[in-house]
């Protein structure tokens, strides 16, 4: 049984937090660009589509970046001083997933302590010559660190264990890539758009069985940037805001072998708490948009059944058209997903921004048909999903 | 909507120089375990977990990963932030915005430094940025010896003065203990034989490398009732950051701590800081420092503070109590650093601060927190409700 940990406090009329404005720069490998020069240019984006003036429009400050990829302790001096920070509103750095900014934002704002925060994250991939050395040393060191671990390889010890439990085959994690890249074509702010076919993805050059290298998020740069406000605020900044409904997030354990990898346990207690937080019932008939984080194709139908829209083991039906009833495949990640290109760190957040664009019916390229009333955003981080947060957004006009 | 928050529960760990006996993880359960152990609560009444550290100084990545199993943070909400020197701090204003927020009730701060495992100076040079100062940049020791100089130059204090804040510092760890550092000073002679760094900053000017973590339970007004300990309620918190080229055109400026407590002071009434709040645990990274930022802070005038602190107003039995645990020369696990301010604010604030316990009543505590280019996280704890 799931413990109850959070209160339903947007129910009647408390206080809510609407996504006002967005930005995203174009995600691609920018050589000539340094990383807090990618999170300015999505911050003036952003701060002209809400009309807010730089460091005097907001209380408070967000940043998601990492020092190991900025390759400097204390990233977020650069990255704060070009949201605004000096001498300004205050700054917190959050050195996880983007999707934790943007709910450690909408928290600020429900504790009456800003009524307007501006969140941004940033990653620049491209200056990091080998990330699995990173990685590795995100393995604790007296066991995991030393057999040489990293994520990739942690997401193919997942992707086996799953693929055994279910009876799932490598063709069927490739043909999800094949979906994914499809629909990345239409998103004109992905790197990779190019239709691939089943063969190209299954013999390109296998990382860590059964995951390919076009079966992996490609690794690029960029920033993205929103301005998040108190229902009163974001009334007067926009007259078409997205109210955040509901959000969780849960650790799982560090230890791959102290888990079951083919259950995602965390997500299915994150998103637990967003539903109950949103007064979700039944996510699968309730909710027309997913944006889920797959940093490897496997992990969209693993992530579709941690947040409960489908039965275990169906992932793989329903993504091809075969599943229960009312859900529509093309719900999961219109936007193109993260195989596509988009850089680590800025993933989560990129899924709320990207699932804002749809209810908002700005989602260029992708937009869903009909007007969707709800999207969950999801964001994770660690080897083979330790952490995952989730949050629900409702269109609010 | 927005709620009350207190902390009902402190923990931290002893403070060495190193610590082969324990890896991180079991450092950082060692604080877990007595925060809960203080509050008297199981790991099942924590909510989340709000968990950091400075990134690079272990050598590690993603270190909230390890620590998960190791604080009871399996299995619920958490998140991991860090923000440098104000790291510890800063853990716990998130903290106390997830309980105000209505969303968590009872939420566990938990910050960490291991020096040893890595290496700190290395870590910390690469804070300037690899373009235009980090050929110039010498680290903490540089920006404190200009600091000292330019105190003295200022204000004409004699250059003793930084020893003599020393041996207020030794005299209060001695009777903390959970303190790192603890100096026998017989006399202010004997305290001038430390060596240069750079002068005028000597070795006992300067804050040590410790290892060592600190954890906080916080909670909504609601549960407060249903905790063993008494609450120490939370009345405020900021932030003021300052620019990445802090070092620009040689100037020396301090203008984030006097922003960050003249808006703290502002917001809740403080005309005389001195007398209305009873005890500071301010992040001083060097004995000059705290001199400096005492006048910056508002407690005294400009040039005032070490004129002060001759006539021992500053002691842990006087008029105006200073870093009573001993500081941030005695005791400096970084991620943790900012983190123990406000633990040890909080221990005076409920009268439990055992042999370092201030005399004067224990009504308002400013904990303070320093680091990134210059930037101040500010609290402010008060014994009483309102």
């Amino acid at each position: 049984m799931m413990r109850r940990v959070v209160k339903k406090v947007f129910a009647g009329d408390e206080m809510r937090v609407g996504i006002v404005a967005v930005a995203q720069t174009a995600f691609d490998v920018h050589r000539a660009l340094r990383p807090q020069e990618l999170t300015y240019l999505a911050v003036k984006k952003c701060l002209e589509i809400s009309g807010l003036p730089f460091r005097d429009g907001y209380e408070d400050i967000v940043t998601c970046s990492s020092d190991h990829w900025d390759g400097k302790t204390l990233s977020d001096v650069e990255h704060g001083e070009v949201a605004g920070a000096h001498l300004g509103p205050g700054e917190v750095k959050v050195s996880m997933d983007g999707a934790n900014a943007v709910i450690l934002g909408a928290i600020k704002i429900l504790s009456g302590h800003a009524k307007c925060v501006l969140v941004t994250a940033c990653c620049k991939e491209s200056q990091v010559l080998d990330p699995s050395i990173i990685e590795n040393f995100g393995f604790d060191a007296p066991y995991q660190q030393l057999i040489g671990l990293d994520f990739t390889q942690a997401a193919g010890l997942q992707a086996v264990a799953y693929m055994n439990r279910y009876g799932l085959s490598h063709k069927d994690f490739a043909q999800i890539a094949v979906t994914e890249r499809r629909r990345a074509k239409g998103n004109p702010r992905l790197l990779a758009r190019e239709d691939l076919s089943l063969e190209q993805v299954m013999e390109s050059r296998m990382l860590a069985y059964p995951i390919t290298v076009l079966e992996s998020r490609v690794p690029c740069d960029g920033a993205c940037a929103m301005v998040l406000a108190c229902e009163e605020r974001a009334k007067e900044l926009t007259d078409r805001p997205v109210w955040i409904k509901g959000f969780g997030s849960c650790y799982d354990h560090h230890n791959l072998g102290d888990r079951d990898l083919s259950q995602p346990f965390a997500l299915k207690k994150a998103s637990f708490q967003a539903y109950e937080m949103a007064g979700i019932k039944d996510p699968a008939k309730e909710i027309q948009i997913f944006e889920l984080s797959e940093h490897y194709s496997y992990q969209l139908p693993l992530w579709m059944e941690g947040i409960g829209v489908c039965r275990e083991g169906k992932g793989v039906e329903v993504l091809g058209g075969g599943g229960q009833g009312a859900l529509d495949p093309e719900a999961f990640n219109p936007s193109g997903g993260l195989l596509g290109g988009v850089p680590r760190y800025v993933a989560g957040a990129s899924r709320v921004i990207e699932a804002f664009l749809q209810l908002r019916g700005e989602a260029e390229g992708v937009q869903v048909p009909g007007e969707p009333q709800l999207a969950l955003a999801h964001g994770t981080y660690g080897p083979a999903g330790q952490h995952h947060c989730v949050l629900i957004l409702e269109r609010g006009f | 909507m927005p709620r009350r928050t207190a902390i009902v529960g402190v923990g931290q760990t002893y403070h060495k120089a190193r610590r082969p006996d324990v890896n991180i993880g079991e450092l950082c359960a060692e604080a877990a375990r007595a925060c809960l152990e203080d509050a008297d609560l199981t790991v099942g009444d924590v909510d989340a977990f709000i968990l950091g550290n400075m990134e690079l100084f272990e050598g590690r990545y993603s270190q909230d990963m390890w620590q998960v199993d190791f604080v009871g943070a399996f299995g619920k909400p958490g998140i991991r932030v860090t923000t440098g020197g104000t790291t510890g701090a800063t853990l716990a204003c998130v903290a106390f915005e997830y309980v105000a927020s209505g969303v968590y009730d009872t939420v566990m701060a938990l910050g960490f430094e291991k020096q040893s495992e890595g290496d700190t100076r290395a870590g910390l040079k690469t804070v300037s940025d690899p373009l235009w100062i980090r050929w110039l940049t010498t680290g903490a020791i540089g920006y404190f010896s200009r600091q000292a100089r330019y105190y003295m130059r200022e204000t004409g204090a004699p250059e003793h003065m930084g020893s003599l804040v020393r041996m207020r510092l030794a005299e209060h760890a001695k009777r903390n203990p959970h303190a790192h550092l603890r100096l026998e000073i017989k006399n202010i002679e004997e305290a001038m034989k430390a060596p240069y760094l750079i002068p005028p900053l000597r070795q006992t000017d300067m804050c040590p490398t410790s290892e060592g973590a600190c954890a906080i339970v916080v909670t909504s007004e609601e549960r407060v009732s249903k905790m063993a300990r008494r609450p120490v309620w939370v009345k405020d918190w900021v932030t003021v950051h300052k620019e990445a080229m802090y070092i620009r055109g040689g100037r020396h400026s301090v203008e984030d701590l006097t922003m960050a407590a003249s808006k703290l002071f502002r917001r809740n009434g403080i005309t005389k800081p001195r007398e209305q709040i009873s005890v500071a645990e301010i992040y001083a990274p060097s004995t000059w420092a705290e001199l400096e930022w005492l006048e910056a802070y508002g407690f005294c005038e400009k040039g005032q503070a070490w004129r002060l602190e001759e006539e021992g107003h500053f002691y842990w039995n006087r008029e105006f109590p200073v870093n009573p645990s001993g500081g941030v020369v005695c005791t400096n696990p970084i991620g943790a650093t900012g983190l123990i301010r406000v633990a040890e604010c909080a221990l005076q604030l409920r009268g439990d601060a055992g042999e370092h316990q201030i005399r004067r009543e224990a009504t308002l505590g400013f904990a303070t927190a320093w680091g990134g280019s210059g930037w101040t996280v500010a609290v402010l704890l008060s014994a009483q409700k309102e």
